[in-house]
């Protein structure tokens, strides 16, 4: 029993198929609760007022659109490598989700940056960083649609995901050098004995987990759908033969 | 291996090879920048250097498709593939070509063209420096992106949504140790960061192009 069976798309699709409504019930749960436990039964804050309440949709999606980014590159290093035609369709099937993430978080940014820091868009750097990896998916997923044979656009998307990912990084570390933020350093760090005061910390939290399962739903069915999309290929090819 | 660098400078010098475009392109974005934000030399003088890395970067964008795709066409990057140069080799004279038929006049014009920009006298060292260190860097770039496109019918508009955003590093550090140098700043820091992105492309990201060449020939 190892992780590797699941590549096979027949186990896949049985197991994505047993977990995907547990998973969607469950986000479900996690983001009403989440987000109406943070509109509507937290105080507001004294300085930011109820604009604070951004913070639930802003910082979930921020996160989710960096690790999305993060598991494509994990799915198409195992495509590159064991090649399981599963790994390399999960990765297509995120890259949409990620940049929905990307947009939501640079969008929630700008309504909160409106009366916060009086603008809609600075050139801060970790903002700049954002709309440079929001090209990168926009990129990703053009490659995706413009070429036909699947196995070779898994194997180009995959190549350029690593590429990529590389240049993402040395982008964040430049665009750092290159001007100064207004934008605060990181908030949440899992070594730090407190982040955010716990009134706004606990229905976060249940809104990260809300967002984290939503992104595993969605990629579940995005995936299943890929997988019969292919499967009914073969099957048109298979008539069109006989 | 120095046969094939002969062959696409050649062909890259011959009518119709596109030696010069990108020039010309480069001369063409200097006089419509005045156009656009107005006369006063002033303001031309602090925006010259990001306005020059600007040109060089588009017009060595403009160059890049016709890296491999006419090769591709007439069946010359099949015969290369079955060639005893490995592609890691080819890709990297491919660049190397490039370089030389686009980076190296865009160099040359630089100053030229940054006297009509009203750059301050003290930013002609650091521009040249930051050009000569940061064009190779998108020569190596745009091959990978040429060599990912290389089999899509009209794939120009996707390269440049591809290579742009990987040019970013490099135009930040380019064109600010071009912007400290007309600020008369030290800029020897941006400048060790180019040089070290510009390395590291040259030594990694044929790699990655061979590998992508592989499978668009496969």
């Amino acid at each position: 029993m190892s992780l590797w069976e699941y590549a096979n798309p027949v186990k896949f699709m049985a197991l994505s198929g047993r977990i995907l409504p547990w998973t969607a019930a469950l986000s479900a749960i996690c983001l009403v609760v989440g987000l109406i436990w943070g509109f509507f039964f937290t105080p507001d804050d004294f300085r930011q007022g109820s604009t604070v309440k951004i913070i639930y949709l802003h910082v979930p999606s921020a996160l989710m659109a960096i690790n999305v980014w993060f598991m494509m590159l994990v799915t198409s290093l195992i495509w590159i490598i064991r090649r399981h035609h599963v790994s390399a369709l999960a990765a297509k099937a995120a890259a949409p989700i990620g940049v929905v993430m990307t947009l939501i978080a640079l969008i929630t940014g700008a309504i909160w940056g409106q009366p916060m820091w009086g603008t809609w868009w600075v050139w801060d750097p970790r903002l700049t960083s954002f709309l440079i990896l929001f090209l990168f998916y926009l990129g990703y997923i053009a490659l995706w649609s413009a070429i036909e044979d699947n196995d070779t656009a898994a194997d180009l998307t995959s190549i350029l995901c690593l590429v990529g990912s590389v240049f993402a990084v040395l982008s964040r570390y430049a665009v750092n050098f290159w001007n100064q933020g207004l934008h605060q350093g990181a908030s949440l760090s899992l070594d730090k004995e407190k982040n955010v005061a716990d009134v706004f910390y606990q229905p976060l939290l249940v809104c990260i987990a809300g967002f984290v399962l939503l992104f595993v739903a969605l990629m579940l069915l995005r995936t299943r759908t890929e997988i019969r999309a292919r499967r009914t290929k073969a099957l048109l090819a298979r008539e069109r033969m006989a | 291996m120095k046969a094939l660098l002969i062959r696409d400078l050649r062909l890259a010098m011959r009518a119709g090879g596109g030696f010069g475009l990108g020039l010309a392109f480069f001369l063409i974005v200097t006089v419509l920048v005045p156009f656009s934000v107005g006369p006063d030399s002033a303001l031309l003088s602090t925006i010259a250097a990001g306005i020059l890395w600007l040109g060089a970067l588009l017009a060595c964008l403009l160059s890049l498709d016709r890296i491999l795709a006419l090769d591709w066409e007439d069946g010359t990057l099949d015969l290369l593939a079955c060639a005893p140069l490995p592609m890691e080799g080819t890709v990297s004279i491919k660049a190397l070509a490039h370089w030389l038929t686009t980076g190296l006049p865009l160099i040359l014009a630089a100053p030229l063209f940054a006297l009509l920009l009203s750059l301050p006298s003290a930013g002609y060292i650091p521009l040249i420096l930051s050009l000569l260190l940061g064009t190779p860097a998108l020569s190596v770039i745009g091959t990978f992106g040429a060599a990912l496109t290389v089999g899509i019918k009209r794939g120009g508009l996707l390269l440049s949504l591809l290579v742009l955003p990987l040019y970013v590093p490099t135009l930040i550090f380019g064109s600010e140790v071009a912007r400290r140098g007309a600020d008369g700043l030290s800029y020897s820091t941006p400048l060790i960061m180019l040089a070290g992105i510009t390395l590291g492309t040259i030594a990694l990201l044929p790699f990655a192009s061979a590998a992508v060449l592989r499978v668009n020939i496969r």
